[in-house]
């Protein structure tokens, strides 16, 4: 049991903004009423969020791994974790393992945690990290826009079985929602090209276009009861004049819900690197006029990180841009995956107006319901950077300095400069926890209200808001102070939130022909069973 | 390093390290170099940590230390497994007499290193400036970049006497390496500046990958189809790299009478821009 007293708390989920309030958890981690006896935190001077939600990011899996494997440079000078009693060991840096993972998003005050990107084929090995990830709740997200015994079937016009087979795969990858990549495009990939154009077949298929694996996951997901809407990625990620592409895929949407990913990398024009420049204006109006949309910023962080995607095509165009390292996965029937590092200079132009493309976004839109702080970890930057993002957000003048720095001919191609406004704390408390769990569909998180999971962080109050939001003073996950002054006092280890579409019965029959066909594996050993996972927490579909 | 003594005055006589206990595992042993030695007491030098295999020990259980606070380091005896000598070093001498273990100088930005002996891989990988000159065999990946970094050698000179192994400076970006006898596979490798001088030639795919940099050899090559053949002239630099390689008793051939070098350049499969010039003697 646990009462914090006398705190400045910023609620969103319950419009609670700055008023001082006393807050009590049980003993199974939950708000209440009252309590008695038990600890008390006294908060006077403090400000209280509820713990930070993390709506897309890659801390477990195939690519993140192949990642680490792949930096070994990065390892050399990172921060070590030194194994204690109490704590395992591991390394931070770009592509942290597994165990930093869950001590780095827990220091920094975030307690869930959505991995963005895994094919129903390495669920398995994807679960054995996030079950080692610890302190933080987890929840993952089925790649399914490449997956070709599905869009087989969205070709042969077949779209009820085709919701069978999406659904039967969601609960055989025991992930959360569905993830679309660069739709029919690293299908094409598979053969040397890409799908560049919304209406136009893909290579391979004679009637089915990326525009329509859009709307056919979109009503997918709407019609399943999914908690998470379609969480997509849209074609020609990172290509200069892409707003087009990103637009029109809205409009593909028809109206549902959906999540947009980094949507900074789908918001340039121009026509080449030379010509690139920021469109957020114009797609930020197109989300101010939508309120079925939500996204996240994928904003870019200058330094080291490395790229890691399943958006196989684009890897290899960054690769040859670069020169740098390049791995290239083929998940065999449903999807792809790159990984090449990078290094976001503020002397580059392109990187310069991505730097300035994702805080535009994050600014432009004006409900922070609807924009969502990430760096696509670690695309456009390492998730335990977000502070400065938070600095950048909350500071204009502390922006301006930061555009003085970049090249002049920067500023005719952004739209950064002219903006002025300035994040409150209840805008960040909403970007960065109650609207990215509002938006996953997790009615517990993100909420300090009677009967939420009790994830709290609370922060001494600070001028300098990069050093506030960098190290808060307590962070409480589940009931339980996971960090004290600095310190780790706690793992407990977290839960992962699992969603159960139903499905017509015979969908496993109809899928093993097809399987067994062509994978490499036994389809007995494809799905993730139940028992496997540490500690599930399984929500049912309700529609039929 | 934190002190509870005052700093020792440096003095004119050198530090002498002998080997009085052979390892029996790599001993890893960066703490010999003359920015960690160079203000310490004898008996502060004795106390310092190596890492024999997982065991921290003291250095005094492996060397007899004669004399303290120096810039110059004396080493003495069959130092093959000893690691890491002259990691990082900015400043002062080392001078080995015996054969020494991998990673010598590896990271230092100044500074000479001396060896009468053999030396392991890695020598000077990653150097940043300074001078090492081994006067018997090395191993490979001399001036190279570590595993998965961008670059190589920054800067600074590296003479090896007699032979060395496999990718010899792998994407090194600035410098020299000057290599008497036979060198193996891949010299050269991701090169990306520089200059790799092989006196006595080199086995197969020399400069593979090669960006940019410069490749001298006065024997012939068996080079990669991806090198083409541009033309033969002797460039003028060639004097002055070879009056500065003339200190250290290296000769570089460069008048005319004497020959000319054929210019191949490649390696056209990444594609680069960089040169191998390969010493053609007058007939």
């Amino acid at each position: 049991m646990l009462r914090i007293t006398n705190g400045k708390v910023y609620d969103p989920a319950n419009g609670i903004d700055g008023q001082i309030k006393d807050l009590y958890i049980d003993d199974h981690g939950r708000f209440v009423e009252s309590i008695d006896g038990g600890r008390t935190i006294d908060a006077s001077g403090m400000i209280v969020f509820p713990g930070g939600v993390d709506v897309h990011t890659h801390v477990a899996g195939g690519a993140i791994n192949f990642a680490r494997a792949m930096t070994p440079e990065d390892h050399r000078r990172t921060q070590a974790f030194i194994r204690t009693k109490t704590r395992r060991s591991g390394i931070g840096g770009m592509a942290p393992t597994t165990f930093a993972t869950g001590y780095l998003y827990a220091g920094m005050g975030w307690t869930t945690v959505n991995e963005a990107a895994v094919p129903v084929l390495s669920a398995r090995h994807t679960h054995e990290e996030l079950s080692d990830i610890p302190i933080v709740d987890k929840a993952s997200l089925t790649l399914l826009a490449n997956n070709e015994i599905l869009l087989d079937q969205l070709e042969a016009g077949e779209y009820e079985r085709a919701k069978s087979i999406a659904a039967w795969y969601i609960w055989a990858a025991k992930s959360y929602g569905v993830k679309a990549v660069n739709p029919g495009g690293i299908t094409a990939w598979k053969y040397g090209d890409n799908a560049r154009q919304l209406t136009s077949p893909i290579p391979g298929y004679n009637k089915l276009t990326p525009g329509g694996i859009v709307t056919h996951l979109a009503r997918i997901c709407e019609e399943l009861g999914m908690p998470h809407p379609l969480h997509l990625h849209c074609n020609n990620l990172g290509v200069p004049g892409n707003i087009s592409t990103t637009i029109d895929t809205l409009k593909h949407l028809e109206g549902r819900r959906a999540h947009i990913a980094h949507t900074q990398y789908h918001a340039y024009g121009g026509d080449d690197w030379h010509t690139m420049c920021s469109e957020t204006a114009q797609l930020a109006e197109y989300f101010n006029t939508h309120s079925n949309l939500t996204t996240d910023a994928g904003a870019v962080l200058f330094g080291d990180t490395v790229t890691i995607t399943a958006d196989g095509p684009w890897q290899h165009l960054l690769y040859k841009l670069t020169g740098r390292k390049w791995g290239n996965l083929d998940v065999e029937n449903e999807t792809g995956c790159g990984i090449v590092p990078y290094t976001y200079r503020p002397s580059n132009l392109v990187n310069a107006v991505q730097w300035a493309s994702g805080l535009e976004l994050l600014l432009l839109i004006r409900d922070p319901w609807q924009v969502f702080l990430s760096t696509d970890h670690p695309n456009g930057g390492c998730f335990w950077r977000y502070a400065e993002i938070i600095k950048l957000l909350m500071r204009a003048d502390f922006r301006k300095e930061c555009i003085q720095r970049l090249p002049d001919k920067i500023k005719k191609r952004i739209t950064l400069p002219q903006i002025d406004r300035e994040y409150t704390l209840y805008e960040i408390a909403t970007a960065m926890s109650a609207g990215p769990a509002r938006a996953l569909g997790l009615k517990q998180k993100g909420n300090l209200g009677i009967g939420c999971d009790a994830d709290v962080v609370i922060y001494e109050e600070d001028d300098d808001v990069e050093r506030m939001f960098g190290h808060p003073r307590y962070v409480i996950k589940g009931g339980e102070v996971v960090i004290e002054d600095g310190d780790i006092r706690e793992t407990p280890e977290g839960r992962e939130f699992i969603f159960k579409p139903s499905y017509a019965p015979e969908t496993e029959d109809f899928i093993r022909p097809l399987f067994e066909d062509c994978y490499t594996m036994s389809f007995d050993n494809y799905p993730v069973e139940l028992e496997r996972l540490e500690h599930p927490e399984v929500q049912e579909g309700t529609k039929p | 390093m934190t002190r509870e003594t005052p700093e020792m005055p440096e003095n004119g006589s050198p530090v002498v390290l002998r080997l009085k206990r052979s390892p029996t595992v790599p001993l890893e042993a960066e703490v010999i170099s003359p920015d960690v030695l160079g203000r310490l007491s004898n008996a502060e030098i004795r106390s310092l940590t190596v890492y024999h295999g997982k065991r921290q020990l003291p250095l005094g259980e492996f060397f007899d230390v004669e004399g303290e606070a120096s810039q110059d380091l004396e080493l003495h005896g069959n130092l093959t497994k000893v690691r890491w000598i002259g990691r990082g070093m900015s400043r002062g001498s080392i001078t080995a007499h015996g054969t020494v273990g991998m990673h010598l100088g590896a990271h230092m930005s100044g500074g000479r290193i001396e060896v009468h002996g053999d030396a392991g891989d890695w020598v000077g990988a990653e150097m940043k400036k300074g001078f090492i000159h081994v006067h018997g065999n090395a191993g490979g990946q001399i001036g190279a970049a570590y595993r998965g970094s961008l670059s190589g050698m920054r800067d600074g000179t590296i003479i090896i006497d007699g032979s060395a192994g496999l990718e010899v400076g792998m994407r090194m970006r600035r410098g020299t390496i000057v290599v008497g006898g036979p060198v193996r596979d891949f010299a050269g490798l991701q090169m990306k500046g520089g200059t790799i001088v092989l006196l006595n030639g080199a086995e197969i795919r020399t400069g593979a990958w090669m960006n940019r940099g410069t490749i001298i050899s006065l024997k012939p090559l068996q080079l990669m189809p991806t090198f083409a053949f541009a033309t033969e002239f002797t460039p003028t630099v060639f004097r002055v790299i070879a009056r500065r390689l003339a200190q250290w008793g290296i000769k570089l051939p460069y008048a005319a009478s004497e020959g000319t070098y054929r210019l191949y350049s490649g390696d056209l499969a990444v594609p680069g821009k960089g040169e191998v010039f390969v010493w053609q003697p007058a007939a």
